[in-house]
């Protein structure tokens, strides 16, 4: 590069192209970067404000609301798994009154049957008893009618042996007496 | 910017070492080699473009999915829009939402130039004082606009504190007064002076760094430090980068309170 071109380009820069002092303070310069500053941040300004910005928020807002509704959700869920607990609950407890109320219907039930079936048996029990004492009473006097016999023929024999003649009568009479005293 | 060691420092004729830091800020222009006009095509156009190509990328391209689930780029956008829109509630008011976009712009560009250029032969439009400062000097003519506007003549009772003895009230007014015309003044020259010192230094730095094809004794002491030293400046660069942004932000947002809420 030519020194002369240099100098001519800018007092700011030494013959071999290089800085003088701060570049910064070259008032050369600056009228460029105000220039392509203001460009800049015009562009900057207008993709944010028309579209970075009101998307972002748009986003946010989206996502906000997603959360809230998911929460609303969540909590009508919980209200309704609740509920559901309730009914649960209350169900349970109707089984169990309804099965308490079955097993003393069950329980009465089959106490009745038992009682009657106590009571059949111990009228059964009772004719049976009655029929006993009845055969009892009729096998007694059908042994006292043969003791009875027995006892004659004892006796007869008895007398006989003694070598008394004794005429079956008159034993019967005697064994009679005797059985009766 | 910073790694352009060959660049940067040149070995003289001499086979010395050639500091030239300030070379990096120099605007130059893009197409042949003619002088530098108003509307020229520069080096300061291209890193400006890019600088809104990126800001495109980030916040338009990345959220075109709109997606409920955001990805890392969408994440990046919701949280660069969620940053700046924090600070503009938080510090200037509810009531200072309708400027949130030129806030977000200058954040986003700012922020933007500051990284690019710290990658390697970039041109950081930021580290020039013509661009912060007409940056700080819309904000401090918008702020004073927007103050009279809202609040007419009331707007002055930013310079005069009623919660002050009476007698301390001008002499007060007066030290107000100064200090917010210095508001651009120190707006500006907080940014690019960070931005350019840093690269300066990282420049400096990397002159050093080819020492050893010099001097083998002294290069073997001063080309790794100088390599050590240039990565641990970087480190800080990448830091400042974000703060320096931050802080012009903030700055931002500080005097739009001030313009909208006077009274303290």
């Amino acid at each position: 590069m030519a020194t002369e071109t240099h100098q001519t380009l800018s007092a700011c820069l030494t013959p071999e192209g290089g800085a003088v002092g701060m570049p910064q303070l070259c008032p050369d310069w600056m009228g460029n970067q105000i220039f392509w500053l203001i460009v800049t941040l015009v562009v900057i300004f207008f993709i944010l404000s028309r579209v970075a910005l009101p998307r972002i928020a748009a986003i946010l807002a989206d996502r906000q609301g997603t959360i809230t509704n998911d929460l609303a959700t969540a909590e009508d869920l919980k209200a309704k798994a609740a509920q559901a607990e309730e009914a649960y609950e209350k169900a349970l407890a109707d089984a169990r009154a309804e099965a308490q109320s079955i097993v003393a219907a069950t329980k009465a039930e089959i106490k009745a049957e038992l009682d009657d079936a106590t009571a059949q048996a111990d009228a059964r029990i009772a004719a049976q008893a009655a029929e006993g004492e009845k055969k009892i009473a009729e096998i007694r006097a059908s042994a006292l009618e043969s003791v009875k016999e027995v006892a004659e023929a004892t006796a007869q024999e008895l007398v006989a042996v003694m070598g008394i003649e004794a005429d079956a009568r008159t034993i019967g009479a005697a064994v009679g007496t005797r059985l009766k005293g | 910017m910073a790694t352009e060691a060959a660049q940067g420092a040149e070995h003289g004729a001499g086979g010395g070492l050639v500091f030239h830091p300030m070379d990096q800020f120099l605007v130059k222009p893009l197409f042949g080699d003619g002088p530098v006009g108003t509307f020229t095509v520069t080096n300061v156009t291209l890193w400006m473009a890019l600088s809104v190509l990126c800001i495109v990328g980030l916040l338009v391209l990345s959220s075109s999915g709109r997606a409920t689930v955001p990805g890392r780029m969408q994440s990046i956008a919701e949280l660069a829009y969620g940053f700046v829109r924090k600070m503009v509630e938080d510090v200037a008011g509810k009531d200072a939402m309708p400027y949130f976009p030129y806030v977000m712009t200058i954040f986003m560009f700012i922020v933007v130039s500051n990284f690019l250029g710290l990658l390697p032969l970039a041109f950081t439009t930021t580290s020039h004082i013509a661009v912060t400062a007409f940056m700080a000097i819309v904000v401090f003519v918008a702020v004073t606009v927007i103050g009279f506007v809202k609040h007419g003549v009331g707007f002055l009772g930013l310079f005069w504190i009623t919660s002050a003895p009476l007698p301390l009230r001008p002499v007060l007014a007066l030290i107000e007064v100064i200090s917010y015309f210095v508001r651009p003044v120190s707006h500006s020259i907080r940014l690019a002076g960070n931005m350019m010192a840093g690269h300066a230094v990282i420049k400096v730095f990397a002159a050093f760094a080819p020492l050893i094809t010099i001097s083998v004794g002294v290069g073997l002491l001063a080309t790794p430090l100088s390599i050590l030293a240039i990565s641990a400046i970087y480190a800080l660069e990448v830091l400042v980068a974000f703060i320096q942004a931050y802080v012009f932000t903030i700055l931002t947002c500080v005097y739009l309170r001030d313009a909208l809420h006077p009274s303290h």
